[in-house]
């Protein structure tokens, strides 16, 4: 069960953001799209949950994205936005439910399993306008989770898109949310995920997609793609791979010294 | 709605146990508001005369039938009718503009309905016999239902741009609107005779008083239906408080229920304005108290918007009846002076609503 893009386009009025994207993610694996700023990494994900008219043939499955009725693609899988503001005084619990009571499921069990997952447990009763950035951002997780929350179901592996889901987490909620993800496709889910910390990215993806000036520069492992050459090119300065501590793979730009 | 088992334990934060209760002691409020305001009134009628006389199987004095039967009960029922669109009407504004401030009244919707019923009362006369019997006293809310849709349809327009709608666009184009539709309907009214003049004037400060049977059979149905069918938007609307985009990926046909929500506040406005004129507020007023009371959900809060609305438009009537008395104060002056300083209020303590 795979999630397969073939020469994805999107302009912006006359101007190109994507050029001829082709990538394809497996699910039981944590794909990260990277790439640096204006690269076209948000609007390849937003072109690949089908929120963006493009060019080219999206899969989900086997499946085109358009034959999926609204509602079942909602049961297949769930999208984390980038920022969500709230307009109106809703409670976290409200905020958690609103994926499943939009298809008419009830949701009361999963809100505190969800609300757990992201390490919000008791947060149920607070305002979600009063909450923190980081905060919101995980409420926001809880309730993509809470939407798809078991990885496969008899129709087959579910999906998780995922937007810069560390973006405005601390160090410590950053690997809580990278834990959680890395779960979900060990557990059989599917996981594509925009991501700018390289080095997350190198502890917890499986598979990795290089973008750069709309246009996907490299695809494949880790080991593959974060190479010192591939990223000094992609991001323009002079980055290098350490493999110390022999566990994790940090990548560090190199400042002459003085 | 599902109910709540009670071996199932509540989850903090969720509120449908407090909207519920809201809900019963609205119903509760409406039945006895409606029941005091047929007994409310500067004629010497009484209704427990005329209950007693019902329940003694005797036959109403005259004067009783009259004002109870043909003048206060019809303005009873339209003032529910019109009390529970205009609240409702706001509260779908508000869910789809995702915006506590939209209203109809506000943002030249009724501006719109206003022209159309102004346009129907001085050249719905000049339309030959045959086709003015055809609509009868349709002929208003149709034309002010056509008036309102295309103007919530074009602020729709003008303040959404690639799914993102800009609420400070949305108050200034509602204002141009607003503007534009009230110069042209100046223009329509200059050409108005004095009779229909003095209808106008006082239509257009938003009254209940001409309400009679005709009235209110070509008018409730429309507002029935508008108010009845709201709460099958709740879901999407609660959605979309997320934005579009996700509201899409939640499994929500977000244009679907745009549209419809569209359509259903142009008919529930169009419908109260032709038949009550200029009556602010209600809209605003009415969700702003019940998300305060039993937060957002728009499951119980577009049902029990209309209880509410329903509510104030019958104690706002009361006082416009007794306030002046003999004479009679419109409705549109007194949800005015209460539901404005409500709404500065509202902005006072709330500066950041609007993200302008």
């Amino acid at each position: 069960m795979s999630l397969i893009a073939q020469d994805i386009a999107v302009s912006i009025g006359r101007k190109r953001i994507l050029n001829g994207v082709s990538l394809q993610a497996e699910a039981g694996q944590f794909t990260a799209i990277v790439g640096p700023n204006g690269s076209g990494k948000t609007t390849l994900m937003r072109a690949l949950t089908g929120e963006l008219p493009h060019r080219g043939a999206i899969r989900l499955g086997g499946r085109d994205l358009d034959a999926f009725a609204p509602e079942d693609l909602a049961r297949r899988r769930g999208v984390l936005p980038q920022a969500a503001a709230l307009s109106f005084p809703f409670t976290v619990a409200e905020v958690v439910r609103i994926g499943l009571e939009a298809r008419g499921e009830r949701a009361d069990a999963l809100v505190p399993a969800a609300l757990a997952a992201v390490d919000l447990p008791g947060f149920s009763g607070r305002h979600y306008q009063q909450l923190s950035g980081g905060e919101q951002q995980r409420v926001q997780l809880a309730r993509v989770l809470a939407q798809v929350w078991q990885p496969v179901d008899d129709q087959g592996p579910r999906w998780l898109f995922l937007d810069e889901p560390v973006s405005s987490l601390d160090i410590a909620h950053q690997l809580t949310v990278m834990r959680l993800a890395a779960d979900y496709a060990r557990r059989g889910g599917g996981v594509i995920a925009v991501m700018h910390d390289l080095n997350l990215t190198a502890l917890f993806a499986q598979k990795v997609i290089l973008m750069g000036k709309g246009e996907v520069l490299a695809q494949g492992t880790p080991a593959e793609v974060l190479t010192d050459a591939t990223l000094s090119h992609a991001y323009g300065c002079d980055l290098r791979v350490n493999a110390v501590p022999a566990e994790g793979i940090w990548i560090l730009p190199q400042v002459a010294a003085g | 709605m599902v109910a709540i088992s009670p071996d199932m334990p509540r989850i903090d934060g969720d509120r449908s146990h407090r909207a519920r209760l809201t809900c019963r002691v609205l119903v509760v409020l409406l039945l006895a508001s409606a029941v005091l305001s047929l007994g409310w009134g500067a004629s010497g009628t009484s209704l427990t005369r005329a209950v007693s006389d019902l329940l003694a199987g005797r036959e109403l004095a005259v004067q009783d039938r009259v004002v109870l039967l043909d003048i206060r009960l019809p303005r009873v029922l339209m003032g529910i009718c019109v009390g529970a669109a205009l609240a409702v009407s706001g509260a779908l504004m508000q869910g789809l503009f995702r915006n506590p401030l939209a209203d109809p009244g506000l943002v030249g919707v009724s501006s719109g309905a206003s022209l159309g019923a102004i346009l129907a009362i001085v050249w719905g006369a000049a339309l030959p016999a045959s086709v003015a019997g055809i609509f009868g006293w349709y002929l208003v809310p149709v034309v002010a239902f056509v008036g309102s849709w295309v103007t919530t349809l074009t602020l729709y327009r003008i303040a959404t741009r690639r799914g993102r709608t800009s609420v400070a666009t949305m108050l200034l184009a509602g204002i141009a609107l607003g503007a534009i539709l009230s110069a042209v309907a100046g223009l329509v009214i200059l050409r108005a005779n004095d009779s229909q003049l003095r209808d106008l004037t006082f239509w257009g400060l938003g009254s209940l008083a001409g309400s009679n049977w005709p009235k209110l059979l070509a008018a409730a149905p429309i507002m029935v239906l508008a108010v009845l069918s709201a709460p099958a938007l709740a879901r999407g609307l609660n959605a979309l408080a997320l934005g579009e985009a996700a509201a899409g990926h939640v499994g929500i046909r977000v244009q679907r229920v745009k549209n419809r929500a569209i359509l259903t506040v142009a008919a529930a406005t169009g419908a109260a304005v032709a038949v009550s004129g200029g009556i602010g507020f209600v809209g605003i007023v009415v969700p702003h108290l019940l998300r305060l009371a039993s937060g957002p959900d728009h499951r119980w809060l577009l049902v029990n918007s209309g209880l509410l609305g329903a509510v104030m438009l019958l104690w706002a009537d009361m006082a416009s009846r007794t306030l002046i008395a003999p004479a009679e104060l419109p409705i549109g002056i007194v949800t005015a002076m209460i539901g404005g300083p409500f709404f500065l209020w509202i902005l006072l303590r709330n500066r950041g609503v609007l993200d302008l």
